[in-house]
């Protein structure tokens, strides 16, 4: 399964996993980030600011969806990192870094600091993990809150961006949060296409069946629980960048979770393009609906309820079942192999 | 003696925790379901016992026996709308929904009750703040009557679970649904029934929050992880280890509490991280149990 490209297949099969479109659609996905990051050029501060919260969702949503769709980690807890992501950028910049420098280290400590948190919270599954990663972002909540450097539970803002005309910091962060976007989604595609994506899909679906295998169930979990972490740490970083201003309460919030929860079940569990749609679909709906208060939170967890129960893979998948469209392809297509008895004939693609 | 007061004080803390845990970890030795929104439904029995005793003449008492009824049928309905198909769709479907049912039922409260403080305090009289002397300590009667509730509610389930037919049912569901359908038992019925209780009992808990603190719409979550700390302190599947883990939760906080004002709830997530990192788990945790 895993050397499937050296092992020679029986019954004439042949494993595929670019195919014509996949490739038109890579090359497309270049395009599209090259015309975003022309955007500043072209646009105005405020379609620049959209763009990066945009952006923020769509890294968001990806690292959610690849602990939960991929590795069958669902966490409640993934503020954590958002906030010490955000928090740890104020922590730098108080503390001589330059604020854009201090993002990006910021973002990768969330992930080291991940490593010691995976050592506790791996040990737990389904729900109790669930739970005890809430519990660990109450934790770094509090733990900022008893720090009042970092201005207690009152809030506090980001200094050092003013050196830059607003408009060109809104650009400089734009251009920050696209590429972080680009290196973090490429990161996880290369990832979850390798050896350990195949690792963590087995695990997802029955972790003692994977160990038996040979799979390093902890070793696996481990590399993703770190990458999402860093991930969501970047994009806390970015988040505070974009607002310059955050308190405790609402970024170490369980509302992010409802957020991820959202934009991955609405767009597609365990898709890699579903959660980019899920993003793009939530940024609308908050645009409309966000200033309606508690019946815009009773509406998306009400949404996001009905896709988990309705349609599980959410929209990419029900058009990815339909068409089997294939986009970015991180999973194996078998194809009958062509032979003159039958040439052409296309058999049911098994991909996860 | 200042100390052993504070201890005192965080065993009657640990019942009330003991008695919201209590509904988490039915429905995780039954169905293998974490419910993420127990904390809410508490909530609602809270809501559910402030409006009664504050739109009619009905005395606390009474409306606390009314509130009990209510939530074992919503605990069907939830079970009938939500868990029902959750459960069949995978182990990760349950937690999404439940989620999401947190989501929904922390923004309904939200928007009927105002994100306001809510109390029963003023209306249950001398029950919530009466207290009596013992060995030159005070104790909270309601307190002690709290802790006595949990213990009973525990002991309830233990008999109901070992010595009635419909408890043996659960037992044998939750060891193996399918070998326990093969000899007539319908596992639905079970598990819509296991829900039934947990979400009572988790009602239960509410009207108990809403005699003894102020609380409103997002009391709920609190409420969960103390009650998920409670468990996972105590070792799942372990009735008695509730018990133990709530004490040990309540006891941790209100030391913490004492040292410093702030560290009241984090002194109980760093016991509840310590016990994880622990290499035997829970306290009284039992490997490969159920129930």
């Amino acid at each position: 399964m895993i050397g499937a490209r050296r092992t020679p297949l029986t019954g004439g099969f042949r494993v595929q996993r670019w195919t014509r479109l996949s490739i038109a659609s890579a090359v497309a996905a270049l395009v599209v980030i090259a015309f975003l990051a022309v955007v500043p050029f072209v646009f105005g501060a405020d379609v620049t600011e959209q763009l990066t919260a945009l952006l923020i969702f769509v890294i968001l949503a990806v690292m959610w969806n690849a602990l939960a769709g991929y590795g069958g980690l669902i966490s409640v807890g993934q503020q954590a990192f958002i906030g010490l992501g955000a928090y740890g950028t104020i922590f730098l910049t108080q503390h001589g870094f330059a604020p854009y420098l201090a993002m990006v280290v910021a973002g990768l400590g969330a992930g080291a600091v991940a490593v010691p948190t995976s050592l506790i919270m791996l040990r737990l599954r389904g729900g109790q993990f669930a739970i005890g990663m809430w519990v660990v972002a109450e934790i770094f909540g509090i733990l900022v809150t008893l720090d009042s450097g970092l201005g207690g539970g009152t809030g506090v803002s980001l200094n050092g961006l003013d050196v830059y005309a607003p408009g060109y910091r809104q650009a400089y962060t734009f251009w920050l949060t696209l590429a972080c976007t680009t290196v973090l989604l490429g990161l996880v595609f290369v990832l979850l296409r390798r050896r350990i994506g195949t690792s963590l899909q087995a695990v997802r679906d029955d972790e003692e069946a994977a160990a038996s295998l040979g799979v390093n169930v902890v070793r696996s979990k481990r590399v993703l629980f770190v990458v999402a972490a860093a991930g969501c740490g970047i994009a806390g970083a970015l988040y505070l960048a974009n607002t310059l201003f955050i308190q405790t309460g609402s970024v170490f919030g369980v509302q992010w979770t409802a957020y991820m929860l959202f934009m991955v079940l609405v767009g597609g569990l365990g898709t890699f393009e579903g959660p980019i749609i899920g993003a793009i679909i939530f940024y609308l709906i908050q645009a409309q609906f966000g200033d309606s208060g508690a019946w815009y939170f009773v509406g998306l967890g009400a949404t996001a309820i009905a896709f988990a129960l309705f349609l599980p893979h959410g929209i990419w998948g029900a058009i990815d079942r339909r068409l089997r469209l294939r986009l970015l392809p991180v999973g194996y297509t078998l194809r009958k192999r062509e032979t003159p008895a039958a040439a052409g004939t296309d058999q049911p693609a098994t991909n996860a | 003696m200042n100390w052993v007061n504070v201890l005192l004080q965080g065993v009657l803390l640990g019942g009330f925790y003991a008695l919201l845990a209590c509904g988490l970890s039915l429905m995780f030795g039954v169905m293998r379901i974490i419910n993420l929104a127990h904390g809410d439904i508490a909530v609602i029995g809270a809501y559910l016992i402030w409006v009664i005793v504050n739109q009619t003449s009905i005395p606390p008492w009474l409306a606390a026996l009314l509130v009990l009824p209510m939530m074992w049928v919503g605990g069907y309905v939830v079970y009938v709308l939500l868990l029902e198909r959750s459960r069949r769709a995978g182990q990760l479907v349950p937690l999404l929904t439940t989620f999401g049912l947190a989501i929904v039922i922390e923004n309904v409260l939200l928007q009927v009750f105002s994100p306001d403080d809510h109390s029963l305090l003023s209306s249950t009289g001398t029950l919530a703040t009466s207290s009596f002397s013992f060995g030159g300590l005070s104790i909270s009667f309601f307190g002690v009557f709290t802790l006595g509730t949990a213990v009973v509610v525990l002991a309830g389930l233990q008999l109901f679970l070992s010595r009635t037919s419909s408890g043996r049912q659960m037992r044998a569901t939750a060891e193996d649904p399918d070998a326990a359908e093969l000899v007539g038992i319908n596992a639905r019925a079970v598990y819509a029934k296991a829900t039934a209780i947990a979400v009572a009992i988790a009602g239960l808990g509410g009207i108990f929050l809403a005699i003894r603190q102020t609380f409103n719409p997002s009391t709920g979550p609190t409420q969960l992880i103390f009650a998920f700390e409670a468990v996972v302190i105590g070792g799942f599947g372990s009735p008695w280890g509730t018990l133990l883990g709530g004490i040990v939760l309540g006891v941790a906080q209100v030391i913490g509490a004492q040292v410093n004002p702030q560290y009241f709830v984090l002194f109980g997530h760093l016991v509840f991280l310590a016990v994880l990192a622990s290499p035997r788990g829970g306290i009284l945790a039992r490997r490969g149990r159920a129930l």
